[in-house]
């Protein structure tokens, strides 16, 4: 049954939220510009507009999720982004796997952050929701799916299928609903890909809230007094988009088969660099709070911050970066509507700065060497360059698209090696940062000139030249670039950990966040450079079977092929494939692919064998068995290192029908160090094409070679029932046992040979590892020979990658750190804000 | 001279450094022809060429060798101005490959007749031009 009521709710919900935003933004303008008698029912009437357009927005996103939740496949989203075995939280990632999807995620967030502002705030609530309200129309448009003529204005992700595809079938059947989905992306079926994106969202639209005060003080000619409100939530969403950042990294590096966290990706890219402006931003502001210099930067700064999460949106969902960046996005159409988006603003904010950039009280004062100002000036400055290094190459196919729009021709590509170029800029600019950190923060604490600073740096410099000396050594540094970047991190590790002890004993922590954020940032910068500088990939294949090109020597193969069984020495470590596994539901571990035979159904086998860990039966041979993700395997990997086993790891690979080989990968940690294990190739054996093979005479106890396997014929028996099932009167029943060894695994195989009347059966036995089938072709009661027909195909294996990452923890624990010290400040901020408030001073 | 402009003219001279040397970093893109001539004129930093992957009448993917060790692989390319090219690639075959409707190779040639690519991007169709809907669950 074809169900079109959600779809049309979900419409109407998207035309209500537009229409809404539309009618509130201009009510809260004339609120904003309304005498002080009119302005109690303007405010209602504005606030009532807004929580039409918040009612609105929640219904589209519930009833999106109920179409995905209900497997409504007549709706192409849901057909296209989820499919009947995916668990409920996975259906949340499904719902913003879309871009409609993402950016409903967006509208969310910006009502969310739009109902604390108005229940916040007194003074500001006009002018700052009046921004709030344009932005969210803009928003809306993009999922709005109006067509007029040949204008298409959004993308609904109410679309039925039938009006998007153009498969024949509908033109027989339009009343066809698919019976599943084509599901979600196996990458994405991810527990980060159900938290990421609403981070990330999240800090995309709180970029919105240091904007949008920005723009109210410019518009009210108070130039200043927009900065105490917008601070504590520009360091949020400073906050928030790091933790967004960070999780993408991470989600990358435990999930993604990219070998590491960071790729400079054009993607990547695109939010870093918002980051990085709204972090120069918050230094400006509070430098601004302290000594009234810096308002301008701050303004600028602010506004780059929002018009660059503008163009990271464009630049990602426009399709403009095409074939530069391994992510994959689809071009909706929405390139111009985005890019208007991002224009009005720009225009916006550059009409309302310029026109009072005259009024903006400036300092005449010369900023002094031993002034704070100066250094976080110097500090911001470099964040500004930091930024400025990575969205010039970035926007290369920008440059192409803009070159091409005036009927030009423009063959520049981005950088080769992306991770190579962007590094040897970042990581210079980030020792700047971290010695600037490790100075300006005495500046900031204490009046100092000359002499103050040497007494004071004295201490915590010999103090970090002793931990860097000790890292170094331990840690066998000795490259000279390394050196430099533990040094610089140790020093404002060491430097700001000074400044936290004092804090810490005058008790005042609020005050401390600071502090701690610059010390998470040392620590990313040396788990930085330990992980990447010193990563080492273990898998390098000595095998020594190439093409024979002489160039191909020089060239590294970084995987290795693993045969099942057979032991592969990888610098320490000695390490075996064991074959294929699968997650079943209520069994701890993984349980072994050949135990399990699916029976058709989604997500469901039936236990060949007994399934049993550690002693415990958990399914008897017959049983029915829930699978996790039938179509994920484990792959087994065993390392040893002299003999004893180490560890197992079970990188996870998926032959996924429409997109080829997905991948995650397992890593063993220690505290110092992970060994990080993909796989990147498998034998598919799903089907598997038997090549016939010999056949073998053989007596029991006898020996012979099945596809170099030594295999001994143990002796046959006479079974009076077969798969549990007992025979029929006057069959024979005959199993033959053989042992197949490989390495040190002993196979047992049991084909048997039936005969029934005049009809002779053969139950081939099958072992996918090995691959090999073993079947009884005939018995030679004379000769007491049995004839074995074995057929054979390609054992299994499996190619991975393998590579020891050093001090990665160091890396995420900074990142932590740097979040706590984010979230120490804003508390101090909003506390500061919610002060002035109740003395109603805003 | 005050210090102000003194920094101001050093960001300035920075920011210009940064876009001369991102300029000059950045990769072209060339036809397997072009990319040639400058692998023998001696340039051999990496360049991008775009392209498919050799198909025959039916439309089949051809010439997809993978080697022994299954580590490595070599496939033909045809760039956009119809020049065939075999392509050697240090890694196994990616996912999806096969599928793509084009591919970026970043690399350069190692040998008259061989280009190694040290990265591949691939386009693959996406879902919206997606025509046929399975009729039936499988």
């Amino acid at each position: 049954m074809m169900n079109t009521f959600m779809g049309n709710l979900g419409h109407f919900m998207v035309i209500l939220a537009f229409v809404s935003a539309l009618v509130s933004a201009v009510s809260y303008y004339y609120y904003t510009r309304a005498g002080e008698l009119e302005k109690a029912s303007w405010r209602n009437f504005s606030r009532i507009t807004f929580y039409i357009h918040g009612i609105a927005s929640v219904a589209i996103a519930f009833s999106l999720f109920e179409i995905i939740y209900n497997h409504r496949f007549e709706y192409f989203y849901a057909y296209s982004h989820s499919s009947m075995g995916l668990p409920v939280h996975y259906m949340i990632s499904s719902f913003w796997e879309g871009q409609e999807g993402a950016f409903i995620l967006w509208i969310f967030w910006n009502v969310v952050l739009g109902l604390v502002v108005i229940h916040t705030n007194k003074f500001w609530e006009g002018p700052v929701m009046l921004v709030f309200m344009l932005v969210q129309a803009f928003l809306v448009s993009m999922i709005l799916g109006v067509v007029i003529g040949d204008l298409k204005i959004g993308s609904s992700p109410f679309m039925l299928l039938r009006d998007v595809s153009e498969a024949p079938i509908f033109q027989i059947n339009p009343e066809f609903v698919p019976e599943d989905g084509t599901g979600l992306n196996p990458l994405l079926q991810n527990i980060w890909m159900v938290i990421h994106p609403p981070t990330l969202f999240l800090g995309y639209a709180s970029t919105l809230i240091p904007f949008a005060f920005l723009m109210a003080g410019l518009g009210l000619k108070k130039y200043a007094e927009w900065i105490r409100p917008a601070l504590p939530w520009a360091i949020f969403s400073a906050m928030i988009l790091g933790m967004g950042i960070i999780m993408g990294a991470y989600w990358a590096y435990v999930t993604l088969n990219f070998g590491g966290y960071w790729n400079w990706d054009p993607v990547e890219n695109a939010v870093y660099v918002p980051w990085l402006i709204m972090v120069a931003a918050i230094h400006t502001m509070i430098t601004f709070k302290k000594s009234s210099t810096a308002l301008k930067t701050s303004m600028v700064l602010v506004i780059s911050s929002f018009i660059l999460v503008l163009y990271a949106t464009f630049l990602v969902r426009s399709g403009v970066l095409g074939d530069s960046s391994v992510h994959s996005f689809t071009d909706l159409g929405l390139s111009g509507q985005l890019l208007i988006y991002m224009l009005f603003f720009l225009a916006v904010a550059i009409f309302l700065a310029v026109r009072e950039w005259k009024h903006i009280p400036t300092s005449e004062k010369e900023a002094s060497v031993y002034s704070r100002e100066f250094w976080i000036f110097i500090g911001a400055t470099t964040l500004g360059l930091m930024a400025f290094q990575v969205i010039v190459p970035t926007s290369i196919p920008v440059y192409n698209a803009l070159v091409e729009s005036f009927g030009g021709l423009s063959n520049l590509a981005p950088p080769a090696d992306q991770i190579g170029f962007y590094t040897k800029f970042q990581l210079w600019f980030a020792v700047a940062l971290a010695l600037l950190t490790g100075i300006g923060q005495f500046f900031w604490w204490n009046k100092m000139d000359k002499q103050d600073l040497k007494n004071a740096l004295v201490t915590p410099y010999i103090v970090s030249m002793v931990l860097a000396a000790l890292i170094i050594t331990i840690g066998k540094v000795y490259d000279i670039t390394y050196i430099v970047i533990v040094l610089a991190g140790a020093f404002t590790i060491v430097a700001n950990s000074t400044i936290l002890i004092k804090l810490l004993k005058k008790k005042t922590f609020k005050l401390s966040g600071g502090s701690l954020a610059h010390i998470g940032l040392g620590m990313v910068l040396i788990g930085v450079m330990f992980s990447s500088g010193y990563s080492d990939t273990i898998s390098i294949n000595m095998s020594g079977l190439t093409y024979k090109k002489d160039w191909e020597d020089e060239l590294n193969k970084e995987n290795v092929l693993l045969w099942i069984n057979k032991p592969l020495q990888m610098k320490e470590y000695e390490v075996i494939y064991r074959g294929r596994y699968k997650k079943v539901v209520g069994v701890p571990g993984y349980v072994k692919a050949d135990a399990l035979e699916a029976t058709g159904e989604i997500n469901q086998s039936i236990a060949v064998r007994d399934i049993a860990v550690n002693d415990q039966l958990y399914h008897q041979k017959g049983d029915t068995v829930k699978l996790v993700l039938e179509e994920n395997s484990y792959f087994k990997v065993e390392y040893y290192q002299e003999d004893d086993l180490k560890f197992t790891l079970f990188p996870m690979s998926q032959p996924n029908p429409t997109m080829g080989l997905i991948s995650s990968p397992d890593s063993k940690r220690y505290l110092t160090r992970d060994l990080y294990t993909h796989v990147s190739a498998i034998n598919d054996y799903e089907e598997p094409e038997w090549k016939e093979g010999d056949r073998v005479n053989a007596a029991p106890g006898e020996q012979f070679f099945i596809n170099d396997f030594v295999t001994r014929f143990e002796g046959a028996e006479v079974v009076n029932e077969l798969d549990g099932l007992p025979l029929e009167e006057g069959d024979v029943a005959v199993k033959a046992n053989l042992t197949i060894l490989d390495y040190d695994v002993e196979k047992k195989l049991a084909p048997i040979f039936l005969i029934r009347g005049n009809q002779v059966g053969k139950i081939p036995d099958i072992d996918n590892d090995l691959g090999i089938r073993v079947e009884v072709e005939n018995i030679v009661p004379e000769e007491n020979k049995f004839v074995f027909k074995v057929d054979t195909y390609q054992k299994d294996y499996v190619v991975m990658k393998a590579a020891v990452k050093p001090m990665i923890n160091v890396l995420w624990l900074g990142t932590i750190v740097m979040l706590i010290g984010f979230s120490v400040a804003i508390f101090r901020r909003f506390d500061e804000f919610q002060k002035m408030k109740k003395k109603g001073l805003e | 001279m005050k210090r102000g402009h003194i920094i101001g003219l050093g960001i300035i001279g920075l920011a210009i450094i940064i876009i001369i040397t991102s300029i000059g970093d950045a990769s072209t893109y060339e036809s397997f022809s072009t990319a040639k001539t400058m692998a023998v004129n001696g340039k051999t930093e990496a360049i991008h060429v775009v392209g498919e992957l050799k198909k025959d009448r039916n439309g089949e993917v051809v010439g997809i060798e993978v080697g022994q060790d299954k580590t490595s692989f070599t496939f033909i390319m045809v760039d956009n101005d119809g020049t065939e090219q075999q392509v050697y690639y240090n890694e196994p075959v990616p996912a999806d490959f096969i599928r793509s409707e084009q591919v970026v190779v970043i690399g350069t040639y190692k040998s008259e007749e061989m280009f190694v690519a040290d990265k591949i991007l691939m386009k693959c169709p996406s879902k919206y031009q997606e025509t046929d809907v399975k009729t039936a669950s499988s």
